[in-house]
């Protein structure tokens, strides 16, 4: 799954231009049963198993354009931020460089496999947080000698003992605050190719966010290319380079982090604190 | 409403400057998100065993995690289950006369099933009850089914630990012939997956069929001969044709139950298992095994959309 002999190879040559990630006019839609048409009425219901081939819309179906005609080019050794407002895109986008979610139209290619920094799904609330470390480990594709190697520098950067031996209780005991940084901190164990970071800067306290940022910009040091999703304008200001500003699924700037941060500053009104309008668009 | 809700027309992109398919071609990247192979995707799947059996044993582990009895429910459960088909199906209705050690042959029958019908339900929510982590996390996505398949089989282990137990109570004598229980729980478990994955796919992309398997399954149970035996309950019926037997003692079910009752139980011999047993049950297996896993793999990509 992943190429690191590929990557080495040309890593010392930052002059060439080396692509990792090539969006082509992606278009990302997503499909919701049961609303519109009949409101999910037993006939709307049997309209939409009966004639599934036909019409999507007279079955009750709903699309959501989440993504509409994005195209970009993501370089080796950029760290690249995603703004824009809620549910305007920037998870769906990430999670389909990943080859998480199916493109409707366009492609993706990537070089290697791009990974989503987050295994909350794989850990378990009933188990001790030390079995969640090897269970989320080898979730992301490690093997067991690496988790092994790794464990103990996992649960020290997570903080999760300097108050006690909590790692070998059930993570369903953990305050929120402790369970989202043994997350990361799992998460962040792993070199990656192509990284991509959806909001987790914001979790835990202000020394593991600190320590959290630090971790990012090692990764993005082994990484080919580091993607960071934040609503927080100063996280991405301290570690991305460029920025791509979606809003409503398009996109709508793509350039140096300072120039689409002011332009994005002016659209949100930052300074009179007006409503954030809300697309329709899950995120 | 502020101006401010209308999207502007979108400033930047300049139109591609190159052919960006081109562009990608050249350096050699390859499609995000786009089934492997065959061999690819059997190859990713064996570099992934190490997370399939952890996964599985920690499900298995956080089951029992909230009970005040833990881990003795594992053996707790299938012998309630034995409890409860005993009372009914060997009291209530006597279907235990003309069946020799009626216990450790109902007993057997129960927990051989549940592995079969247990691996199955949660086949059908792999994905569909997993999308966070279909989402979140790139793995082939036949580890879900599997571990699944395999969660059950550890549970299954623990049952025969408890059957071994009632069996010794019931005065059946140790044999050789046990040793035939491995091969038969081997083909049993490839079977099992192989009809996890395909039911998986299947409640993937309609839910509506987790809702709909209990009923199958319980059909199923009740023409595998689970609690009495196939041919005992047929001779009654002289009127039915004798292919409607031999039909259900040659299908998967009756045929891994009946294989492992003629392995533990000494008062069930060869002369009452289907011509070729052991042939159909291994035909079974593949044809569960590989088939199911190809059919799954076929619709690798779309797992985990809308």
């Amino acid at each position: 799954m992943d190429d690191n002999a590929k990557i080495t190879d040309d890593r010392n040559n930052h002059n060439d231009r080396i692509p990792t990630v090539v969006a082509d006019g992606v278009d990302i839609v997503y499909r919701v049963n049961g609303t519109g048409g009949g409101r999910g009425s037993a006939t709307a219901a049997l309209n939409r198993i009966l004639r599934r081939k036909q019409s999507e819309k007279a079955a009750g179906v709903r699309k959501v354009h989440a993504v509409k005609n994005v195209s970009f080019v993501a370089y080796r050794g950029e760290a690249i931020g995603l703004i824009g407002t809620n549910g305007s895109g920037k998870s769906t986008l990430l999670k389909a460089v990943a080859g998480l979610l199916p493109v409707e139209n366009g492609r993706i290619h990537t070089d290697g496999q791009p990974s989503l920094l987050g295994v909350n799904a794989a850990l378990m609330n009933d188990l001790t947080g030390e079995r969640n470390v090897h269970l989320g480990g080898l979730a992301m594709g490690m093997s067991r000698e690496q988790v092994k190697e790794r464990y103990q520098e996992i649960v020290d950067f997570s903080g999760i003992n300097e108050k006690g031996d909590f790692i070998t209780l059930p993570m369903r005991t953990y305050s929120s605050g402790m369970a989202a940084r043994l997350r990361f901190s799992i998460a962040a164990a792993k070199d990656h190719d192509v990284l991509l970071i959806d909001e987790a800067l914001a979790t835990g306290d202000r020394s593991f966010q600190k320590r959290s940022e630090a971790r990012i910009r090692e990764l993005r040091k082994h990484a080919g290319t580091v993607f960071l999703v934040s609503h927080n304008n100063k996280s991405i200001r301290d570690t991305c380079d460029r920025v791509l500003w979606l809003e409503r699924g398009e996109l709508r700037m793509d350039g140096p982090t300072d120039e689409v941060l002011k332009e994005y500053e002016a659209f949100t009104g930052d300074k009179p604190a007006k409503p954030k309008p809300k697309a329709p668009a899950p995120a | 409403m502020s101006q401010v809700l209308d999207t502007p027309p979108p400033t930047t992109p300049a139109p591609a400057p190159v052919d960006l398919a081109a562009l990608a071609a050249r350096h050699g990247l390859s499609v995000s998100g786009a089934r492997p192979s065959l061999p690819e995707y059997i190859r990713r799947l064996w570099a992934r065993r190490h997370f399939i059996a952890a996964f599985s044993t920690a499900k298995l582990t956080a089951q029992y995690s909230q009970a005040k009895l833990g881990q003795v429910w594992q053996v707790l459960t299938p012998l309630l289950n034995a409890a409860v088909y005993y009372f009914i199906f060997g009291k209530l209705m006597g279907t235990s006369r003309g069946v020799p050690d009626f216990v450790p042959f109902l007993v057997t029958g129960v927990f051989v099933w549940t592995f079969t019908q247990s691996s199955i339900m949660a086949g059908t929510r792999a994905i569909s009850g997993n999308l966070g982590l279909v989402r979140a996390l790139h793995f082939p996505r036949a580890a879900l089914p599997i571990s699944f398949a395999l969660q059950q089989l550890q549970q299954l282990l623990f049952s025969m630990a408890a059957l071994v137990v009632i069996l010794l109570c019931f005065g059946i004598p140790v044999a050789a012939s046990w040793v035939l229980a491995v091969p038969a729980l081997v083909l049993q478990s490839i079977f099992n997956a192989g009809v996890a994955m395909i039911v998986a796919r299947m409640g993937a992309k309609t839910p509506d069929i987790a809702q709909l398997m209990p009923f199958v399954l319980r059909t199923w149970m009740y023409a595998s001969g689970v609690m009495f035996s196939i041919a005992h309950m047929m001779s009654k019926h002289t009127h039915t044709p004798s292919w409607v037997t031999s039909a259900l003692q040659v299908n998967p079910a009756a045929v891994y139950i009946d294989l492992m009752r003629f392995a533990l139980i000494d008062s069930f011999h060869a002369k009452q298992l289907p011509p070729h047993v052991w042939a159909i049950a291994t035909g079974w297996a593949l044809l569960a095994g590989v088939g199911g896993f190809i059919y799954f793999w076929k619709a690798e990509e779309t797992y985990g959309r809308g």
